[in-house]
């Protein structure tokens, strides 16, 4: 899979990121490479990420989409061997550059882990923790309104407003994932990352989450990371293919799945591999 | 013939029984027309244990009754009917005629040893040649019976492999009986304490002086309620003021700020202070920090700072425990899952918000236990305290004055030179089961939250 790659993709990729120049870019990445140690994660990807779409991030397990999705918001830098290249910025801000303050960078661009990771906390406490730790809710009052409105968001307020006291380690798979969510939009995020955020959820709870998707479009700037094809096709409005640690193409979803360019592209999208 | 030629004479009748049958097996097995099903060492470990094992067993039944068999017999001739009927003198002559028997040139104190001594031999010969015919009668007994199972056909195979299971359990459950028995000799111990002093005296009273016991109302000064102040004092409140701070920030450092390369040298080493032994901790304390104290303690205006202070024996206890509590709260951290902790640094929370808010209250069960168990075995810790702290038993909140615990008293109580029966003595032992339900309560409450805590996670 050594052939054809690098200079081909790269030009394909400015090409593709550029036509959309009537949406507000949120986060632009250039040149950023990723190492574990030695080994080379990320090839030189350049992509763009704006506001009013969807990006969803496809491919191949070990292709490098989550390790990419988590250099937006620097979790790399929780592992002590990751090393990052390149630029990214958010709001034209560079996010690697040292006065930016990696705190309040992951608060503005929040995150949606693979597996619900509510903290052993109560409901509330998990929606509330965010707020309380940026300090954005002076009186009891204010926190209690940023938690309703949070859940209602999240689609989860109907259902828990009864037991804001129980613990969020109690509700079903699909709940925690969409309390997650809650709890992640709850310091009013500019930027959302997924981490396949329905991998271990049954259909149902899947499907409630894709339409929460659809419902937050437009008021933050998402980035799903997804094994199933089928979900981007559904929730995203723009694609990248990720192969070997090389962003293979970027463009609108109904083009990737439609008439890919690459013939790689065109191979994962068919089942040919991945 | 002495036990230990015997144990290696069954030793070598079973060597034996395994040669004579591997060598049988081996000729049945080639001459046999069908598969045999185990093979011939596996046949012969079958015999050699039905040789050795019986009879070492025997054996070791026989040498702990066959004293009190000899002993009976000797009592039985008509020169020991001039010995005292009860007590400790009878004791000690019969010990001497005992010691005599086997060597006539020992020093007799007791006259009446000497005329003893030749009985003592007779007897003992006799019973010596009893065990020694039975044990070997045994043995063959045992070789018999293996040897003429010994045929093809024969599972000695899944045999062995079960004797192999019972040795094990064996094992296994000597120390499980060890632990039974001394709880049970406490008990009684303690029951005769408490045949003389009340146990609510015992339990309740305030005043601690067994120096001077009233023989007619010995529970006055047998109040244990000094004692376990102090014990608590020293080692669940002192102690723990230095060792739960300084264990649960080194396992925060260790599980979350240090580099690999850090902790890998850091952690063993703090796992090396667990090994120091507690005399040398001790000294420590007794020589260095209890005078620097007892200065600090004068320069601060108490006038009359003991050198044996509470606190000295507490400080250097608690940093004794720092790694228990360390190791304890460092495998209750490093079990919660990253994903929490991931969650909460996406929140953007910082690495000592994300431990205060999600990993110290996730790890809290498994941190709480590991506490109860360093307590249990900062109140059962002997030699700092005797070491450093002195006998005054009050129940004071001054940690510079001087303060006891119940283990340096029941050192104390039992290296005095009071008769073994006096309540003084006995109440040792009270003071033993005393601690050793409260740690052995301790104990089964943290594994009892450890392992509720396991279930949440895994």
């Amino acid at each position: 899979m050594t052939d054809t790659q690098a200079p081909a993709v790269r030009t394909d990729n400015t090409e593709r990121a550029t036509p959309k120049r009537e949406t507000h870019i949120k986060m632009a990445a250039r040149d950023v490479n990723v190492f574990y140690g030695t080994s080379h994660a990320i090839r030189d990807v350049s992509i763009d990420v704006d506001m009013e779409n969807v990006t969803a991030f496809i491919g191949p397990s070990g292709c490098g989409k989550s390790t990419f999705l988590r250099t937006l918001n620097r979790m790399n830098d929780t592992i002590p061997i990751a090393r990052v290249t390149g630029d990214i910025t958010l709001d034209g801000e560079d996010i690697y550059s040292p006065d930016m303050d990696v705190v309040q960078l992951r608060a503005r661009v929040g995150m949606v882990f693979q597996k619900p990771n509510p903290f052993p906390k109560s409901i509330y406490e998990n929606v509330a923790y965010g707020p309380r730790i940026h300090g954005l809710a002076p009186a009891k009052r204010d926190l209690d309104g940023i938690v309703e409105s949070a859940l209602k968001r999240a689609g989860l307020w109907e259902e828990v407003k009864d037991r804001l006291d129980d613990s969020g380690t109690a509700l079903s798979g699909g709940q925690q994932q969409r309390l997650c969510i809650a709890r992640a939009i709850a310091v009013d995020p500019e930027v959302i990352l997924m981490d396949e955020p329905c991998s271990a959820l049954d259909p149902i709870a899947t499907a409630k989450i894709e339409e929460l998707i659809h419902a937050l479009r437009g008021k933050y700037a998402i980035v799903i990371v997804t094994h199933n094809m089928q979900q981007a096709a559904r929730v995203s409005q723009k694609t990248a293919f990720f192969h070997l640690g090389h962003l293979v193409e970027y463009g609108e979803t109904s083009e990737i799945f439609t008439n890919p360019r690459e013939e790689r592209t065109k191979d994962y999208i068919t089942g040919r591999y991945g | 013939m002495n036990s230990f030629a015997l144990l290696f004479l069954v030793l070598g009748l079973g060597l034996i029984g395994w040669l004579t049958a591997r060598a049988r097996a081996g000729r049945l097995i080639r001459v046999s027309a069908t598969r045999s099903h185990s093979r011939p060492g596996q046949h012969a470990t079958y015999v050699a244990l039905w040789t050795a094992l019986p009879a070492l067993l025997f054996l070791t039944a026989w040498s702990a009754i066959s004293p009190s068999l000899v002993r009976e017999a000797v009592l039985e001739t008509p020169a020991a009917s001039t010995l005292p009927q009860f007590g400790f003198q009878r004791d000690s002559i019969l010990g001497e005629a005992r010691r005599l028997a086997n060597n006539p040139d020992a020093g007799a104190f007791n006259e009446e040893a000497r005329v003893l001594a030749p009985a003592y031999g007779k007897a003992q010969t006799r019973y010596s040649w009893i065990g020694t015919a039975l044990t070997v009668l045994l043995a063959f007994a045992g070789f018999a019976y293996a040897y003429s199972r010994v045929s093809p056909v024969f599972r000695a195979r899944t045999r062995v492999e079960r004797t192999v299971m019972l040795v094990l359990l064996i094992a296994s459950l000597i120390a499980i009986l060890t632990t039974l028995g001394i709880f049970v000799s406490l008990l009684i111990e303690s029951a005769r304490f408490f045949s003389v002093v009340p146990i609510t005296d015992f339990l309740f009273g305030t005043h601690w002086s067994p120096q001077v016991i009233s023989s007619t109302d010995p529970g006055k000064s047998l109040g244990a309620v000094p004692l376990f102040w102090g014990t608590f004092f020293i080692g669940a409140v002192i102690a723990m003021i230095v060792a739960i701070p300084f264990g649960l920030m080194s396992a925060i450092y260790l599980t979350q700020y240090a580099a690999p390369r850090v902790r890998k040298w850091m952690k063993p080493i703090l796992e090396i202070l667990a090994g120091v032994p507690t005399v040398v901790y001790g000294y420590f304390a007794a020589l260095t920090v209890a005078p620097a104290i007892r200065d600090f303690a004068v320069m601060l205006g108490f006038e009359y700072a003991s050198s044996e202070s509470a606190l000295a024996a507490g400080l250097v206890m608690g940093v004794m425990i720092i790694p228990f509590v360390s190791s304890m709260a460092d495998d209750s951290i490093a079990a919660v899952p990253t994903s929490m902790r991931d969650g909460s640094l996406a929140m953007g929370a910082t690495t000592s918000e994300t431990i205060r808010r999600v990993l110290l209250p996730a790890s809290l069960p498994g941190v709480v236990a590991g506490i109860l168990l360093a307590v249990s075995r900062a109140i059962g810790e002997t030699m700092i305290v005797v070491m450093a702290a002195s006998g005054a038993a009050t129940i004071t909140l001054n940690p510079f004055e001087s303060a006891t615990t119940v283990t340096k008293q029941i050192v104390d109580l039992l290296t005095g030179e009071a008769e073994f029966d006096s309540p003084k003595t006995l109440a040792a032992f009270a003071l033993g089961l005393t601690l050793f339900v409260i740690t052995f309560l301790l104990n089964i409450v943290a594994l009892r939250v450890v392992k509720k805590y396991r279930e949440a996670y895994e």
